[in-house]
């Protein structure tokens, strides 16, 4: 059974804060087309402070804590609460558990998503985050339940959020400032369906290089 | 770009250091959240307490509004982004008198999130906590979804009903009830003209090409109903009356409060161009102009445009209209 122990993956949390980070201009321009483009500059810098606090020889329920805390109380905005939400849920979940494995990893990830569908009210369609978020804990789940591995079903679970966040393109924003646009926002990826993606896939790459 | 910057990333709380220090007599920095600025005269001990707040970049809004009568306390955000819930919460938690606390804002998706992640915190504290959600801008969704609506300009009155409400010792209910009505009784519209700017993004976040302007617009560059060939101040100003006219059905003789606020970037003689034509136009649809305000009084950091609001008016609403206030902007 592949697994990582709790203990030690708190540098799981920097690996992601690290591509958050680098992201950073890239989010801003893609949320500029359609936001107001400040998404890059408040993601790097609520991941980027979380990831100098954190221990990253510590667990990941406690790095997730951090950047939930950093998240829901310097961030603010829309992506403050989302964000800090499913964080905050998903350390909840893994709690003390020592070994995350496949059926663990699954539990968090579901929490962290119902955490942010209780605070926010986006449907899959509405052109956010939930639209990479949904598939890729789906697609999670059911490579689960066919028997696949963890790395197989983290890497079905990534190809799903590719696949969520593209299909952002041709959808026209139901929430939050993009919305106000119609149809104009039709055309241009939606800069947390990309956000999402970019944490999804570090944490199922970061995860995979760690399995034994 | 053409401003006065230091780190863009510094500019909210250098705002906040300077704007506490400029008006000290007014208001000051909660204790140990430098995203909240108090009115002087909070806690009062018995009296309902009015929190608000939203991202920067609005000045005067949102902060200028705390003072006496008014807005108890702010919590303040990024620019153009919302406060946290931490800083609502501690807002909160620093004007409650005992007799609970209204917390009067905006309807954008992060206020209303932080606001209720804020609400179940203070609710842990044995707060009472009740919100009005300002939806006056009728540009942003049609009359059927109402609720949709963004929160603009009127929310100065809102702010200014509930904290004159406050101050006479009134029930929690009551400065609710009283705030709602503001609200409901308010219209907005905005027009802009030329787009602004986030310092740390460094280019406007819309265009308005040269020679257009578009009306409807909202407080963050939020698109309009249209956009359209740039027309004499009259031409504006009348479609601006019309729109939130025609949105809100008044019998002739009704008494109104008006404000026409400024985005930014635009000369204050032309508000008073605008005002000219705007006051002439309410007045011969039959409405009376009892309270009026034209300035600098909700920007949208440099964008070049104005709003006009318009709060129809009875009894009770002139008489908290007529309470005296003391805040940095009001």
């Amino acid at each position: 059974m592949q697994s990582i122990s709790n203990t030690g993956a708190g540098v799981i949390i920097q690996d992601i804060a690290a591509v958050i980070v680098e992201n950073k201009a890239h989010l801003s321009e893609i949320d500029g087309k359609i936001g107001d483009g400040d998404h890059g500059v408040n993601m790097a810098k609520g991941f980027g402070r979380a990831a100098d606090r954190l221990d990253p020889l510590g667990t990941l329920t406690d790095a997730l804590g951090v950047l939930s805390d950093v998240l829901m109380g310097e961030i603010g905005g829309s992506m403050g609460p989302l964000y800090g939400m499913t964080f905050a849920d998903m350390a909840d979940d893994l709690g003390t558990t020592e070994t995350i494995d496949a059926v663990a990893f699954a539990s968090m990830i579901r929490a962290g998503l119902e955490g942010v569908q209780d605070i926010g009210a986006a449907k899959v369609g509405d052109k956010t985050m939930i639209d990479t978020f949904v598939p890729a804990v789906d697609a999670f789940d059911a490579a689960i339940s066919q028997g696949k591995s963890f790395s197989e079903a983290l890497a079905a679970m990534k190809i799903a959020a590719e696949i969520g966040r593209d299909s952002t393109v041709d959808l026209v924003a139901k929430l939050g400032r993009a919305a106000r646009l119609g149809e104009r926002s039709r055309g241009t990826l939606d800069a947390g369906a990309v956000s999402c993606c970019i944490i999804l896939s570090t944490f199922a790459d970061s995860i995979t290089a760690r399995l034994s | 770009m053409q401003r006065f910057i230091n780190d863009p990333d510094d500019i909210v709380d250098e705002t906040v250091a300077g704007f506490v220090r400029a008006h000290h007599n007014m208001v000051r920095i909660h204790d140990t959240n430098p995203r909240v600025v108090l009115s002087h005269t909070t806690p009062k001990i018995g009296h309902v307490g009015i929190v608000t707040g939203g991202g920067s970049g609005h000045e005067p809004a949102f902060i200028g509004y705390a003072g006496k009568n008014m807005v108890d306390a702010v919590a303040v955000g990024e620019l153009f982004s919302s406060p946290t819930a931490k800083s609502f919460y501690d807002a909160i938690k620093s004007v409650d008198g005992g007799a609970g606390v209204a917390v009067l804002y905006g309807n954008y998706a992060g206020d209303n999130m932080n606001v209720k992640m804020a609400r179940k915190m203070a609710k842990k504290d044995g707060i009472t906590i009740e919100t009005v959600v300002a939806n006056d801008d009728v540009c942003s969704a049609p009359a059927s979804e109402r609720e949709k609506r963004r929160g603009v300009a009127g929310e100065i009155f809102m702010w200014k009903i509930a904290g004159a409400k406050a101050s006479t010792g009134a029930p929690l209910p009551d400065v609710i009830a009283a705030a709602q009505k503001a609200i409901d009784n308010c219209r907005s519209i905005g027009v802009g003209l030329g787009p602004c700017t986030l310092p740390q993004v460094g280019h406007p976040n819309f265009e308005i090409a040269s020679g257009k302007m578009e009306v409807g617009i909202g407080h963050h560059g939020e698109p309009g109903l249209r956009v359209e060939n740039l027309k004499p101040a009259n031409q504006i100003a009348e479609d601006m009356v019309r729109t939130v006219l025609e949105d809100h059905t008044l019998l002739k003789g009704t008494e109104v409060a008006v404000l026409v606020s400024g985005l930014g970037a635009t000369p204050i003689n032309e508000l008073y161009v605008l005002y000219n034509r705007i006051e002439q136009q309410i007045e011969a649809r039959g409405l009376k102009v009892h309270f009026q305000l034209v300035g600098n009084y909700f920007t949208s950091l440099e964008m070049v445009g104005a709003t006009l609001t318009v709060m129809a008016l009875d009894d009770d609403l002139k008489s908290c209209l007529a309470v005296e206030t003391a805040s940095p902007a009001l």
